[in-house]
């Protein structure tokens, strides 16, 4: 059963309903007794990353998503905000992140994107690197919906699923043994973010 | 490649959908969900849904409604409409709403803007500026639907709305609401280079070749309309309607 971590930040519903059109078993995590019988996670964020790591952390759930990510290594996949807090810090905050995947989150350098506003608003397409199931059955030039002004830096590129450009490219869909992150909103992004969705619901364990 | 954003508008008034002319009489074009699942099936890039009567009533958002539509949406969805407040904007962003469209409340008190920006990040915050030519050149903003001005020039605004951290900027041309005769270029050649966020236009389009024409002329802009979206024909009967994916690439391949 895949469970959708409530910890006040981001937009569980929205999850909720796809899934649920899909018939995948889904539970609304918002403390530890609702971890039993989750086999996958899902960490939404939306906001500034501070304000993510500060409600994460007061959600009494930090010390045993990082026992069920980093030892029982549950499948998760972090999403928009929630994918920045996997890395270890970020340009927009003082707070330490998850530190879950070798990485930094980084604001968009404005000198390179000439006539391009930031933040980086709308539909951009995905350049798969490798073709991971997470990231099978999509179009061939898969659009989805991107809404940010700080991206993932890898430290160690094999890391790299996705990337898209925005003045430079960047990285946008990440996996590091059983973690996920995607900056854009699978959510929100119609047909090919449904099916990426399904596809993290079918991935075996 | 980034892709230009193409937006319905969609006006809610006592609880029904209504389309504007120059910001009167509204017609009633259907039900606020009905649309927004026929907009999923169409797999709209945005949806911006305003509630018209909030800010003249004195009244809260509709929560309720607002629950309604988000848990609807398969697309990112923009909510305005009565937002005074960073609770009220806090409760509508956990409600599932993407961006939050201010007007008449960062008029009145411009620091909002900082203060809703720093609880939901920049990128959820934007501005819709209601705008209506000067008898004698440029362009005054109104708020409550078109009957209030405001004293504030809109140059001025518009870069204080961007030091304060506003994401995007909707710009709404009264005079050409409902119309359908095509977007004011004017206004948005004067604004476009004083803006560095994402822009939005809105008021006016009457065909798809409106929207090619504002992307061939301006590149990555967000295209909204009200209108062309809910009418079909001369006789503007009802009919919910959204490009194509071939016209959409169309659209897209216009840009320079």
């Amino acid at each position: 059963m895949i469970g959708i971590i409530d910890y006040g930040v981001g937009n569980i519903k929205a999850f909720a309903n796809i899934y649920k059109n899909f018939d995948i078993p889904y539970k609304i995590v918002k403390n530890i007794d609702d971890f039993k019988n989750v086999t996958k996670l899902i960490l939404p964020g939306v906001g500034s990353f501070d304000h993510a790591m500060t409600s994460l952390q007061n959600s009494g759930m930090r010390e045993e998503l990082d026992k069920l990510v980093l030892e029982n290594k549950v499948p998760i996949i972090g999403i928009c905000v929630g994918m920045q807090m996997l890395a270890n810090s970020s340009d927009e905050g003082e707070l330490k992140g998850l530190g879950w995947i070798e990485a930094e989150v980084k604001k968009f350098d404005k000198s390179k994107i000439i006539n391009a506003p930031l933040p980086h608003m709308g539909w951009n397409s995905l350049n798969i690197q490798e073709n991971k199931q997470i990231v099978s059955a999509l179009d061939s030039d898969p659009r989805f919906y991107f809404l940010h002004s700080y991206y993932f830096e890898c430290k160690n590129k094999e890391d790299v699923i996705a990337t898209a450009t925005y003045g430079e490219e960047f990285e946008c869909i990440v996996n590091h043994n059983n973690i996920y992150g995607i900056q854009c909103h699978p959510e929100k992004s119609h047909h090919n973010g449904m099916q990426l969705l399904k596809n993290f619901g079918e991935l075996k364990c | 490649m980034l892709a230009p954003r193409i937006i319905p508008c969609l006006l809610v008034h006592n609880k029904g959908l209504v389309k504007t002319v120059k910001f009167k009489e509204g017609k009633y074009v259907g039900d606020p969900i009905n649309a927004v699942k026929i907009f999923n099936e169409k797999e709209s890039d945005e949806l911006m849904v305003l509630d018209i009567d909030a800010t003249v009533e004195n009244r809260e958002p509709d929560y309720k409604m607002i629950e309604n539509l988000a848990v609807e949406c398969r697309m990112p969805l923009c909510y305005g409409g009565g937002i005074k407040t960073v609770e009220q904007a806090q409760q509508i962003f956990n409600l599932g709403v993407e961006k939050i469209a201010l007007s008449s409340a960062v008029l009145e008190n411009p620091s909002l803007v900082s203060e809703i920006a720093k609880e939901v990040g920049n990128q959820s915050v934007v501005v819709v500026l209601d705008v209506k030519k000067k008898m004698f050149g440029g362009y005054d903003i109104y708020t409550h639907n078109g009957t209030k001005k405001s004293k504030v020039s809109l140059e001025d605004f518009i870069k204080e709305l961007q030091e304060l951290g506003a994401g995007e900027i909707v710009l709404n041309s009264i005079d050409n609401d409902g119309v359908m005769k095509g977007y004011d270029i004017n206004l948005i050649t004067k604004l476009k280079p004083l803006i560095h966020t994402p822009m939005t236009v809105l008021g006016g389009a009457g065909t798809l070749k409106d929207i090619e024409n504002l992307v061939s002329e301006f590149g990555i802009i967000g295209c909204s309309a009200g209108s062309l979206f809910v009418f079909k024909g001369k006789y503007k009967a009802v009919l919910i309607n959204y490009p194509k994916k071939e016209e959409k690439e169309k659209i897209i391949k216009g840009i320079k």
